[in-house]
């Protein structure tokens, strides 16, 4: 389970570095974030949130039958938009609206 | 590298910024004015349980019901072993606590008269995604409560048999802290990665309980000499395959059935109903060959299987994407289950530190709430939020009555030179990860792990008690080489710690009680005559001793004695 953090994207802001309940994170040579223990994540996606760029993708690795999508997240204000990207490329887009509660 | 040595003070330490340990910051800070430090591995934010959200309130007294029947259920899922003290004074919190994070801005739905909607008999319904972000903003509103994130304590400050400050160290920067206080709440919550995890490789952090919970705190009161209690009352959780997510939102929010291969519900052949038996009665199935055992989802409309899909993003975002990944939602497929590696979590089953009923752990000077208390399963989150609001009433009484001491220098010494010795080390034949692999290896095979469908017998206990006590010997030539190096030397020495008392526990409680939990093909019977009781144990110069004590009522005031 984990993630991928696109260099291009990131503004080095370190949000994602500070937030990580497992430390993962850390800033790399061009000040960058990048994911140091990619073993050790959990999955949370506090990360994704954070990120002000949506520069970090989160993917189910192969073992646990990923096949290859990833989703990522926009924020606006209560709306929280979940981004997934199908292995054949088609976007699919969930918004949760934060001030209503689950029906299940 | 040099560390440099850091000492605050404070009135009461808090390790442990999770559910439990927020909730006892805000309850000290808005009832006086105490100096508070809450000491957090990672950042109060997002850390412990709670990082990716919950999508419900599981422990709420709705209309109809009382604090009483929530004990009676929590006494009949644990066949008894509660401390029937300490779940009554937790239930009759449960609903002023929800009441309070509410005002902190968690949404909470309501019907048209403004009562909360119920799912379930004791479950209510919330959007719980920034649930952890709340409780941190209204924690750093506090001008009396210091938060210290990405400081990790691995052991308590004791002198004159009073527990005064705990030792740690920052995982971003070179220092040792000593923090001293006058009181110490312990709420770092329970312990994961004990045993093989359901996806060992890439994924291996792919489990249910927060894997950055690895045991500390009860490591700490183990090593000190804390009592504990009901180490053997393992959980195991029933979960989605694969990306072990929560069943419940589908189970009871749905009500989805357990099904086998064949298509037949199993779980009534099995007994009553519980956690346990939902969880043996897979178990079994599968092993008599008629798996694999799923939800049964399929059919149902596209409008539920839509709102499943944003109920999980709320906590389990990976289940979701499973299912648009695969094309395939719960209403075209059923949802696979299985059981989960074995965690040792006192907010789903009794495990942690045997407290009174103000919840003082044996030693003075120390409390516990949250996941790392004993005695009273099914706390979930609100009842961790009770917990902390009475460990937090209860240190403030504590330190009105003390005289405070200081700390004795040459024993800061001696454990920042205990710590240092990692650093120094040369690099051996042992890393870290070799050694946390070891151990789950050696807890899976011989000490009830998913390889072994649960059980455990006598021989196979004994062989890892000597096979785990070896790997802690070896865990003294480990070699860190920066912070967070040391940071993954103490979570696997204090999961060895933990390891050690479960296997003794294990070895203890000569009955099956509970299915899967402690399930000994030796003893395969229940034994009230010898077993209705709690099995406890006290660390002390290398050995684990067993103590049996008498169950505890709910209209009794638990004082420790002896």
């Amino acid at each position: 389970m984990s993630i991928k953090i696109n260099q291009e994207f990131c503004i080095r802001c370190k949000k994602c570095v500070n937030v990580c309940p497992g430390n993962l994170l850390d800033m790399g040579d061009k000040g960058k974030a990048y994911v140091k223990y990619p073993k050790e994540c959990w999955g949370c996606t506090s990360c994704l949130k954070e990120c002000p760029t949506g520069a970090i993708k989160y993917y189910l690795g192969a073992d646990i039958g990923g096949r290859g999508g990833y989703l990522y997240t926009k924020r606006d204000n209560d709306q929280l938009s979940w981004l997934i990207c199908k292995p054949d490329g088609k976007h699919v887009c969930i918004t949760v609206d934060g001030t209503q509660a689950n029906r299940y | 590298m040099n560390l440099e040595l850091k000492i605050l003070n404070t009135d009461i330490l808090i390790i442990g910024g999770g559910t439990a340990g927020c909730f006892a910051a805000l309850t000290i800070a808005n009832n006086s004015d105490c100096q508070v430090i809450i000491t957090e591995k990672a950042n109060i934010k997002r850390s412990g349980c709670l990082a990716a959200g919950v999508n419900a309130l599981n422990a709420y007294i709705l209309k109809g019901e009382t604090p009483e029947s929530y004990l009676e259920y929590v006494r009949n899922d644990a066949e008894g072993i509660i401390r029937e003290d300490l779940v009554i004074s937790m239930a009759k919190r449960l609903n002023e606590v929800t009441r309070k994070v509410e005002t902190m801005g968690l949404v909470i739905q309501k019907d048209s008269k403004g009562d909360y909607v119920a799912r379930g008999r004791r479950n209510i319904k919330i959007n719980g995604e920034n649930i952890k972000p709340l409780l941190a903003e209204a924690v750093e509103e506090k001008k009396n409560v210091q938060v210290l994130n990405q400081v990790n304590m691995i052991d308590y400050v004791i002198q004159d048999n009073r527990v005064i400050g705990a030792y740690g160290f920052s995982i971003k920067d070179n220092i040792f802290y000593t923090i001293q206080a006058k009181a110490v709440i312990c709420a770092t919550g329970g312990a994961a990665g004990l045993y093989r995890p359901n996806n060992p490789g890439f994924s291996r952090h792919k489990m249910w309980y927060s894997p950055f919970n690895t045991g500390a705190g009860y490591a700490m009161g183990i090593r000190a000499g804390a009592e504990m209690t009901s180490m053997e009352m393992r959980f195991i959780a029933l979960r989605c395959k694969d990306t072990i997510a929560p069943t419940g939102t589908i189970a009871q929010g749905v009500g989805a059935s357990q099904i086998n291969g064949k298509g037949e519900e199993y779980e009534r052949n099995y007994g009553a109903p519980s956690t346990p038996n939902r969880m043996y009665s897979t178990i079994r199935e599968n092993m008599e060959g008629r798996g694999p055992c799923y939800l049964e989802t399929k059919g149902m409309p596209m409008e539920t299987q839509e709102e499943l899909y944003k109920a999980y993003l709320n906590m389990a975002p990976a289940q979701t994407l499973r299912w648009i990944e695969r094309g395939k939602g719960p209403s075209v497929e059923n949802v696979e289950i299985e059981g989960t590696e074995p965690y040792i979590v006192g907010g789903h089953t009794a495990s942690g530190y045997w407290v009174d009923t103000e919840r003082a752990a044996t030693l003075v000077g120390l409390y516990a709430a949250g996941d790392v208390a004993g005695g009273s399963p099914q706390k979930y989150v609100t009842g961790c939020f009770a917990e902390g609001e009475i460990a937090a009433l209860s240190a403030m009484s504590y330190i009105e009555r003390i005289k405070p001491v200081s700390i004795d220098r040459e024993q800061i010494i001696n454990k920042f030179n205990n710590v240092t010795r990692f650093l120094k080390n040369s690099p051996g034949l042992l890393r870290v990860e070799d050694l946390e692999e070891a151990m789950q290896k050696v807890m899976d095979e011989y000490a009830g792990g998913i390889s072994a469908g649960y059980m455990v017998n006598m021989d196979k206990l004994f062989i890892a008690r000597e096979q785990i006590k070896i790997l802690l010997d070896r865990s003294t030539f480990l070699r860190a080489n920066d912070m967070h190096e040391l940071v993954f030397i103490y979570e696997v020495i204090d999961r060895l710690y933990v390891c050690q008392v479960v296997i003794e526990h294990l070895i203890a409680r000569k009955e099956t009680r509970w299915h899967c939990y402690n399930e000994n093909a030796d003893y395969p019977k229940k034994d009230d005559e010898h077993f209705f009781r709690y099995v406890n144990s006290r660390y002390g110069n290398g050995n684990i001793e067993i103590i049996f004590r008498e169950i505890v009522k709910k209209d009794e005031q638990y004082e420790h004695q002896d």
